[in-house]
């Protein structure tokens, strides 16, 4: 089990998402970073889709009355297990009785706690996930808090292979700020002009962005301002563009519907970087084609599966 | 058989295909997407993962590393030529208790006023028709609601609220609905229903299902308070 000491800024149970319940409104939700999810799960030898703890920003104190073997992936927020420094990527063995302290992020927004076994929650429509908005899913449907206690499940029995990510992987799968994507069901919406300042503009990430989406702020593109559009279902990683002109990204808990034009959608292989952006960060914008988008993930899918 | 506008086709991500039966809200496409979700539940396609219906088109979402746009659109196009002679469940008749006005539905004076009339007025007509509910989407069992009468119809708010209250129900231009969980929202509240509108587990998972034909039902605060005991 997982006593929690200090539940950090935002920590949730998330695993692979529960696809499969939009036509009832429900997005699919998961992991922000789904390859350092996956990539932790396999250093522990779960399943890659086990559930785990999604920290954002600022990790917390947990303690481990039992033990476990655990690993952290994603951002490095500087942990120490009972006081001595531990490296991200790495298998390591906490002792009963043992605390981990997670610290602040030195580099992106989310670092994951992956236990062998994986966090044991009720699942809730397939998932452990926490859907935050609708208050279901994960413990108790909410982000931790001081004195949750989470049991963990068995271990699956898996050999015990590698003990860490080797570098010129993890090298090929960091995160990216500048953003790849293809073209989103409106960009013929957006004249010449305002797709170039799109593609040629940094953008901020503002306070606004969490799990849902992520507010941009930065230069202003303009939709030609012809008709209203009929709300339509949204894909994850959908760029849209309200009247103020400045983009939206929506994200893994995102609406399964919306009302605004939308110029790209950031292709499936740059989802988890999506995950990895802080208020404050900038990020780019690079269009490739669908062939391309592809290519991509398969080579992003090829280094994962290696990885481990 | 009735002409019908041609079924399209559009990659709206690396992801996802966009099936849209043209560029108007009319019960036909809306009948239209209904039958394609439908069939697509009933008679699965493996690579689909996920399915988001609107007013004239469905969003089909699909695991990229096994299928691409063109071989999905074949399938697709094979799904719209079949849906209309598949077999699909009737349309269910629901009925919502609302307590209208007042704390429950703080816009509703000021929607009636706009509209020259009084509340007692814009409760009656909300209540006098039978709307049909196009599609579930924004969160989870949140049903858009068609058919209220144009007298009602009133833009959203200039500002969103930050927390609308959980069983709002709400007035966007010509559309009507009901939030099932505490959200932001720029809908204009009009009253409040005391029933759980996402319900994950019963078998819809939801009060209200696409397809589904909708009423309200006026109920007083006391009434509101004994339902609430009842649906906690």
């Amino acid at each position: 089990m997982i006593r929690v000491e200090s539940p950090g800024l935002f920590t949730t149970v998330q695993d692979l998402g529960r696809p499969g319940f939009g036509s009832i409104g429900v997005s699919a939700s998961g992991a922000a970073d789904s390859v350092a999810l996956r990539l932790g799960n396999r250093l522990v030898d779960n399943p890659e889709g086990s559930a785990a703890l999604e920290m954002t920003l600022l990790g917390g104190t947990f303690e481990f009355p039992e033990g476990a073997r655990a690993a952290l992936t994603g951002s490095d927020f500087g942990a120490t297990l009972d006081g001595a420094a531990i490296s991200l990527w790495t298998t390591f063995d906490i002792r009963p009785g043992g605390t981990l302290q997670i610290g602040a992020t030195r580099s992106g927004a989310r670092c994951y706690l992956c236990a062998q076994g994986g966090i044991a929650v009720e699942l809730f429509l397939g998932s452990a996930s926490t859907h935050v908005l609708s208050g279901l899913g994960g413990f108790h449907g909410r982000p931790l808090r001081k004195g949750d206690v989470l049991p963990i499940g068995p271990a699956t029995g898996v050999t015990f292979r590698e003990p860490s990510i080797p570098t010129e992987v993890l090298a090929r799968l960091t995160p990216r700020t500048l953003l790849r994507v293809t073209d989103g069901p409106q960009s013929d919406w957006f004249p010449e002009t305002s797709r170039r300042i799109f593609y040629n503009s940094v953008y901020r990430v503002t306070e606004e962005a969490n799990r849902m989406g992520l507010r941009l702020e930065g230069a202003a593109v303009a939709a030609r301002s012809s008709g209203e559009m009929i709300t339509e279902g949204v894909s994850p990683g959908a760029i849209q563009v309200p009247g103020s002109g400045q983009p939206i990204v929506l994200f893994v808990e995102q609406q399964t519907t919306g009302g605004y034009p939308k110029i790209a959608n950031v292709i499936a292989a740059d989802l988890p970087s999506v995950g990895q952006l802080r208020p404050r960060d900038e990020v780019r914008f690079e269009h490739v084609d669908f062939d391309t988008a592809r290519r991509l993930l398969v080579e992003q899918e090829e280094l994962i599966r290696a990885a481990h | 058989m009735v002409d019908l506008d041609p079924v399209r086709f559009q990659p709206a991500s690396d992801q996802s295909l966009l099936v849209s039966f043209g560029d108007e809200i009319t019960p036909a496409a809306n009948d239209r997407v209904r039958r394609l979700l439908h069939l697509l539940q009933s008679d699965r396609v493996l690579a689909v993962v996920n399915l988001h219906p609107a007013y004239c088109s469905l969003l089909v979402r699909f695991d990229a590393l096994s299928i691409g746009h063109d071989e999905l659109e074949a399938i697709l196009r094979s799904y719209v030529a079949r849906m209309e002679e598949a077999p699909i469940p009737e349309p269910r008749e629901v009925e919502i208790p609302v307590c209208y006005g007042g704390e429950f539905g703080p816009d509703l004076d000021e929607l009636a006023a706009m509209h020259g009339m009084t509340s007692e007025e814009a409760t009656a007509l909300h209540t006098s028709t039978t709307y049909t509910a196009c599609f579930l989407g924004f969160v989870p069992g949140f049903a858009y609601l068609a058919g209220l009468p144009e007298s009602l119809a009133t833009p959203r708010l200039a500002t969103p609220r930050r927390k609308v209250p959980a069983g709002s129900v709400g007035i966007a231009g010509n559309q009507t609905g009901v939030y099932p969980c505490s959200t932001a929202g720029g809908w204009r509240l009009i009253g409040r229903t005391p029933y759980a509108m996402f319900r994950p587990s019963e078998g819809h998972m939801s009060l209200i299902s696409i397809g589904d034909r909708v009423r309200f039902r006026q109920i007083t605060p006391g009434e509101f308070a004994k339902l609430s005991d009842t649906c906690a």
